[in-house]
């Protein structure tokens, strides 16, 4: 896993609500059987005005300039600002991964879908929720200050606008553990399969049925 | 009995309880998963990562492999034409192969969308943990189970411990009470409890679906209402077990048989809360009121009565939310105001893992009978859940009522509900479709999605617009 410790960065306004998985990144790119180069194509329906896929040299496609992403400084944000309910919709991770490979290293919102939610740990991409209210003001400003940066510190998880502490966070113990020393957490999970194999043996015992190959399999 | 053990549990505490192998100080619990379903499209790279790391699979007994997202719907003997999607279904064939896993081939009768088979082949129990790199994994809720979608690196990390990190959820009840009229669908349920709740209103719950109306659904009917459970923002829907659960299991292929059955049943019927269970939230529906449903926007929430029209975003206090009617209304091409009856359609599809079962097409087979779709439909598609759906449809006649009324009768899988392989929406185009998302694109870039029930979608097919099914004599 990719650790994320501290971060400072221009934050993009994405102002809509419920922004789904399927709008991060389109079905079409999801034919890939790599992690990576899904960044061209995040937001793809939103970023470009013709239609895009997989075999589409995306230099060729003509970009929507009304769309946030597509407007200087934003092209170089690192930090989304969205609205409640953002990353809802199909579990695809290739969301995060679009993300991520655009450059993003958090997403602040005042909820997330709980898959979205945990992809994003898995892939070093912080999802921050603040109250809907703190989000506002923070539309607000990037409106009024576009290209203003953010400094996100997760050990005290906190964030500063110009050195100065505007808001700070609740993030699962665990999570941030993990998060700040980017730990492989599939080996941390093997570390307890003694705890594993003995939960197996019990539930052997009590439950044989779940236990049973599928003796009349057509 | 510790008082621990003795306080009245919810279904979900005790589904979760049962599965933790150990816990965390700050509750983060390792969880035990007894059954994951894979398909071509959330797979690779967790095998990727397995290989590169140099794990085997855990228990490969408790996987079952297969290919339906990007599967052609028609002419399968040619196979696949697609270049980039045949890759990623010969990446699943070859994983399964390597790893020696157990897969349903893109020509074997058993076969179909993965949702729809973990119940069909009696893979999906009540009191067992179920996960699929798919948010629709909801649906196996349906049998007392604990049931939901992960991302590619929880597939990965499942396939090498058998276990999932997890923080538990909170509780909510969704009461669904009151007799529904004849015409009203475990779909119109679903969708009236979105449309009710909103899209995020089960963020961080796991929801139990109780009542009266509940319990009157046949499996198939709970599997869709639990099918959309994520999309009222709760990763796991579920239903108790009773008698319509035991009886749908006995005899299906991987579920037990003689005394372990026994035994199972035993245990099945403990899978209920028990009363005076504390839930963090309830949620009531009275369907004995309730009419057709049909979505209007890009969100399942977006959704409204058939004899009712589009809401005016004008009259709307919340900023954000009105803002995003009318970002719907701009993409749906849709104005305020509009009466639900008079919204005119291009395409049908029937289908998806939230109603591609045998009642669902039986049901839209009846509004067929006999009739014609209007000549303004450019294509109308039926595409049954399952090979063994489909095999079963044929027996009972469906195909070839759909086909004489000019549908277009094909193989199983995902087809037009995200419109990977070949089956989907031009730019413009409106659909009346029995899936789960009308989100911007979905079916295809451009396309407008209506989600309504099957009954309600050939309805429509016949119509060229949407009608109450209620009032349908076919004469329209
Ligand atoms: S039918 Fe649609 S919602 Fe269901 S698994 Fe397939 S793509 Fe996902």
């Amino acid at each position: 896993m990719k650790a994320f410790t501290q971060h400072t960065g221009i934050v993009a306004p994405l102002d809509r609500p419920n922004v789904d998985t399927d709008a991060i990144i389109p079905k079409q790119f999801l034919k890939s059987i790599k992690r990576s180069g899904f960044g061209p194509n995040a937001f793809d329906d939103w970023r470009y005005l013709d239609a895009g896929g997989p075999e589409i040299d995306n230099h060729t496609r003509r970009l929507n300039t009304d769309f946030i992403l597509n407007q200087p400084p934003f092209d170089k944000a690192t930090i989304l600002l969205a609205r409640e309910n953002f990353g809802c919709g199909s579990s695809r991770e290739h969301a995060v991964w679009a993300l991520d490979d655009f450059g993003f290293r958090a997403v602040i919102a005042p909820s997330f879908a709980d898959i979205f939610y945990n992809n994003s740990f898995k892939n070093g991409l912080l999802p921050i929720v603040l109250p809907a209210e703190m989000v506002d003001v923070l539309f607000k400003r990037m409106q009024q200050h576009p290209g203003v940066q953010l400094s996100i510190d997760l050990a005290t998880q906190t964030i500063a606008c110009e050195n100065e502490i505007i808001a700070s966070f609740d993030i699962d113990a665990f999570r941030k553990d993990c998060l700040l020393k980017g730990l492989d957490d599939i080996a941390l999970t093997l570390q307890h399969a003694d705890e594993i194999k003995a939960y197996e043996n019990r539930r052997r015992q009590t439950a044989p049925w779940l236990f049973r190959e599928a003796l009349n399999k057509s | 009995m510790s008082s621990i053990d003795s306080k009245p549990k919810t279904l979900y505490d005790k589904l979760w309880h049962e599965h933790v192998v150990r816990s965390e100080a700050d509750g983060t619990a390792l969880l035990y998963i007894d059954r994951h379903l894979i398909h071509e499209v959330t797979s690779p790279q967790a095998f990727e990562g397995l290989r590169l790391a140099g794990r085997q699979p855990w228990r490969k007994e408790t996987i079952i492999a297969v290919p339906d997202h990007n599967v052609p719907t028609t002419d399968r003997h040619v196979g696949i034409t697609d270049p980039v999607a045949k890759r990623q279904l010969e990446t699943l064939d070859k994983n399964c192969m390597e790893f020696g896993l157990t897969e349903f081939g893109m020509n074997d009768i058993r076969q179909g969308i993965v949702h729809v088979i973990g119940p069909e082949q009696g893979a999906t129990l009540p009191g067992m943990t179920v996960v699929c790199g798919d948010s629709h994994t909801s649906t196996h809720g349906a049998f007392g189970a604990l049931a939901f979608g992960i991302g590619t690196s929880e597939v990965e990390h499942v396939l090498a411990t058998q276990c999932l990190v997890q923080k538990k959820s909170k509780n909510m009840r969704v009461c669904v009470d009151g007799r529904a009229a004849p015409g009203i669908s475990a779909k119109d349920i679903a969708l009236a409890i979105i449309g009710k709740m909103g899209t995020a209103g089960g963020t961080g719950y796991a929801i139990e679906f109780a009542g009266d109306a509940i319990r009157a659904l046949t499996m198939e009917g709970r599997m869709t209402v639990c099918n959309m459970a994520i999309e009222a923002g709760a990763r796991a829907g579920m239903v108790a077990v009773d008698d319509t659960t035991i009886n749908y299991l006995k005899g299906r292929p991987y579920a037990p048989v003689g005394k372990q059955l026994e035994q199972a049943i035993r245990y099945w019927k403990t899978l209920y809360s028990d009363d005076g269970a504390h839930f963090d939230k309830t949620v009531h529906l009275d369907t004995s009121t309730l009419e057709p449903q049909v979505t209007w926007g890009t969100s399942p929430e977006m959704v409204a009565s058939i004899n009712s029209s589009i809401p005016d975003p004008d009259l709307i206090d919340d900023k954000v939310k009105a803002d995003g009617i009318r970002k719907a209304l701009a993409y749906m091409g849709l104005e305020a105001g509009t009466d639900i009856k008079q919204i005119a359609i291009d395409k049908v599809f029937i289908g998806s893992c939230t109603n591609s079962r045998i009642e669902d097409l039986r049901a839209a087979a009846k509004v067929s009978r006999g009739k014609k779709i209007a000549a303004t439909i450019k294509q109308a598609l039926v595409v049954p859940g399952s090979g063994l759906i489909k095999q079963q449809a044929e027996a009972e006649g469906l195909d070839k009522i759909f086909i004489e009324a000019g549908f277009e009768w094909r193989e199983p899988g995902c087809s037009m509900c995200l419109a990977m392989n070949a089956d989907r929406l031009e730019p413009g185009e409106s659909c009346a479709s029995t899936s789960n998302r009308n989100f911007e694109g979905r079916q295809g870039q451009g396309g407008r999605t209506h989600l309504v029930s099957p009954a309600m979608a050939a309805a429509a097919a016949i119509a060229g617009h949407f009608i109450d099914i209620n009032e349908y004599n076919g004469d329209d």
